[in-house]
């Protein structure tokens, strides 16, 4: 099966809160696991809402990100849409992590531990 | 009273220190890295300390200042103490409101030691600011005032009855704003709100729009169309400009409040239409009614509630809110940090007569908030008709003012005008209000009224003339 991902960025790591975020990275993968197409992409408003609606748009089916509001979260949920939420750490790792099924929710790849989380 | 001997001070353990302390404390070293978290701040945050340590304080913390503008990097940079308002997600993805206070961590000797962050949860202040905003906000109206705190009592009571409604009151004093609450709060919500401009469409058209046309009724009529009361149907229909609407109209709609019923142009039959009519006006209806421009009958249908919204320079202390309303309505739209007005723009804009009342105030306030790169709004960030200190001057002042000022130069007829109000004012009224404004300052000298307004004899002379006060 096919996926989205899209990792809330800040600099070189995941940005510590959903909403904001300003920068993006959408990974399209493909069904043996491999990166059809990347890219980075620069929102023009820094909004929850307005990246919700790019998430629903775009068809994303994974989003890797910090912290992030209940609200958009059980959002993001009901549109059956994968959250892990609270990573720390490096954007590239957590990707590889993802692409190699060993990233969860809260997982802090600056110490290699997971955050308590509800 | 005890004290603490240099052996008890080694002793002391700085994690058991902090952990008496009931506000979140976190301690950062010089690389912004969490070092020492007391137990508050693991409550608040839903982090462990053990987790937290050695990881960067944005994603520990995770406020809202956190990316672009760090209190801690501040501290730093300035070498003084920060205290902010913000707010941090926790791990149960709760939005936290916090009081952040940030200061630097010495040795005896000076030397930097860290950064210690200071988190206070002021959840329940902002619940309590919400509660007393929410006491001088209804729907999207503002007001703290006697009269618009009457207005926001009698609001909910009106809209539960179906009476017509009248609302009067100056240009910008938001007659539109109070139809719509009116509509959403009555029973008629669900059902459509229809505005209808009655000064915007000439007579036959406006007559086709309101009632609507059967085909053949004019060249050009190929298929039945209802008309907006009809589309109003279990709603409201909110004429504004009533004041405008023609004669021949004023009958058929009369005949329609009195029978709620209407006949389309060019037919026959009469179609049913359960709708409030919320009507809408700056001008004097009672005047139009006595120089025989509005139809009496209708006014008095029209006139079962009258709201009477009053224009800004009477509403006591709604400037100065409205203003901060207005700015973090455009600092959010316009992604700005505008933290508020210096005195002296608060002194001019507090000043102004507002003629065009809350529309003007918040068009100017866009407009600095647009111009503005400061940290706060200045005189010279507002529009430039508002620093002309003259005119600001003379138009600031009570029409009552003015008259009591002027009474020796102005002939009684021409007092009448000065009456009308600051709201009517045009140039050639303000240029008249300040050569009297001159004249009543200097006593009637011409040679010195002259002076003062930068002019020559001769062209005062003119102008008086010309204002007919000689």
């Amino acid at each position: 099966m096919t996926e989205k991902i899209l990792i809330t960025i800040w600099g070189d790591e995941i940005a510590s809160r959903f909403d904001l975020t300003s920068e993006i990275l959408t990974v399209h993968v493909d069904s043996h696991g491999g990166v059809v197409e990347s890219r980075t992409v620069v929102l023009p408003t820094i909004s929850a809402e307005d990246l919700c609606h790019l998430i629903l748009k775009e068809g994303i089916t994974t989003v890797i990100c910090g912290a992030i509001e209940e609200e958009y979260y059980q959002y993001l949920v009901w549109k059956k849409i994968k959250v892990m939420e609270c990573v720390i750490g490096p954007y590239v790792k957590a990707l590889e992590l993802f692409l190699a099924g060993k990233l969860a929710p809260g997982a802090n790849l600056m110490k290699s531990t997971f955050l308590e989380h509800t | 009273m005890m004290k603490i001997s240099q052996q008890n001070r080694e002793d002391l353990d700085v994690n058991e220190v902090i952990d008496t302390i009931p506000v979140a404390v976190v301690i950062l070293d010089a690389d912004f890295c969490v070092q020492v978290m007391n137990r508050t701040a693991e409550a608040m945050l839903g982090i462990s300390r053990q987790q937290a340590v050695g990881i960067p304080c944005r994603h520990i913390v995770r406020s809202n200042l956190c990316l672009r503008d760090c209190p801690a990097r501040e501290v730093l940079r300035e070498e003084r103490a920060v205290r902010r308002q913000g707010n941090v997600i926790n791990c149960s993805r709760q939005k936290i409101p916090v009081a952040f206070h940030v200061d630097v961590l010495r040795d005896s000797k000076g030397r930097l030691l860290g950064i210690v962050e200071t988190l206070e949860d002021i959840s329940l202040v902002e619940e309590l600011d919400k509660k007393i905003h929410a006491r001088h906000e209804f729907g999207d109206m503002v007001g703290l005032s006697p009269k618009m705190q009457k207005l926001f009592d009698i609001l909910p009571i009106i809209s539960q009855t179906d009476s017509s409604v009248l609302i009067t009151g100056e240009t910008g004093t938001g007659k539109d704003r109070v139809a719509e609450i009116i509509h959403r709060l009555s029973p008629r919500t669900q059902g459509a709100f229809v505005k209808i401009n009655c000064g915007a469409l000439p007579e036959s058209l406006l007559e086709s729009e309101l009632f609507g046309h059967t085909r053949g009724a004019f060249t050009g009529a190929v298929r039945d169309k209802p008309g907006r009361f009809q589309l109003a149907n279990n709603g409201s229909v909110y004429l504004t400009e009533i004041g405008d609407l023609p004669l021949p109209l004023q009958v058929k709609l009369l005949t329609f409040l009195d029978d709620k019923e209407i006949i389309p142009l060019g037919g026959t039959k009469t179609i049913k239409a359960d709708v409030r009519l919320i009507a809408a006006t700056h001008r004097d209806l009672h005047a139009m009614v006595q120089k025989g421009a509005f139809r009496e009958d209708l006014f008095y249908r029209l006139n079962v509630v009258r709201l009477e919204l009053p224009p800004l320079r009477e509403r006591d202390g709604d400037i100065r809110l409205l203003m901060e309303h207005f700015l973090n309505q455009f600092n959010q739209l316009f992604q700005k940090k505008i933290k508020g007005f210096s005195r002296k723009a608060i002194e001019v804009l507090s000043r102004y007569p507002y003629p065009g009342n809350v529309r003007e105030l918040k068009n100017i306030v866009e407009y600095a908030a647009n111009v503005c790169r400061e940290s706060s709004i200045q005189p010279e960030h507002l529009p430039d008709y508002l620093k002309n200190s003259a005119l600001r001057e003379v138009v600031a002042m009570k029409p009552a003012d003015l008259i009591t000022r002027s009474s020796v130069v102005a002939p009684p007829a021409e007092q009448t005008a000065v009456q009308a109000g600051v709201g009517a004012l045009d140039w050639r009224s303000m240029e008249r209000r300040l050569i009297m404004e001159a004249l009543s300052q200097t006593s009637g000298n011409r040679t010195k009224a002259a002076k003062l307004l930068g002019w020559g004899r001769s062209t005062l002379w003119r102008k008086m003339k010309q204002h007919k006060l000689i």
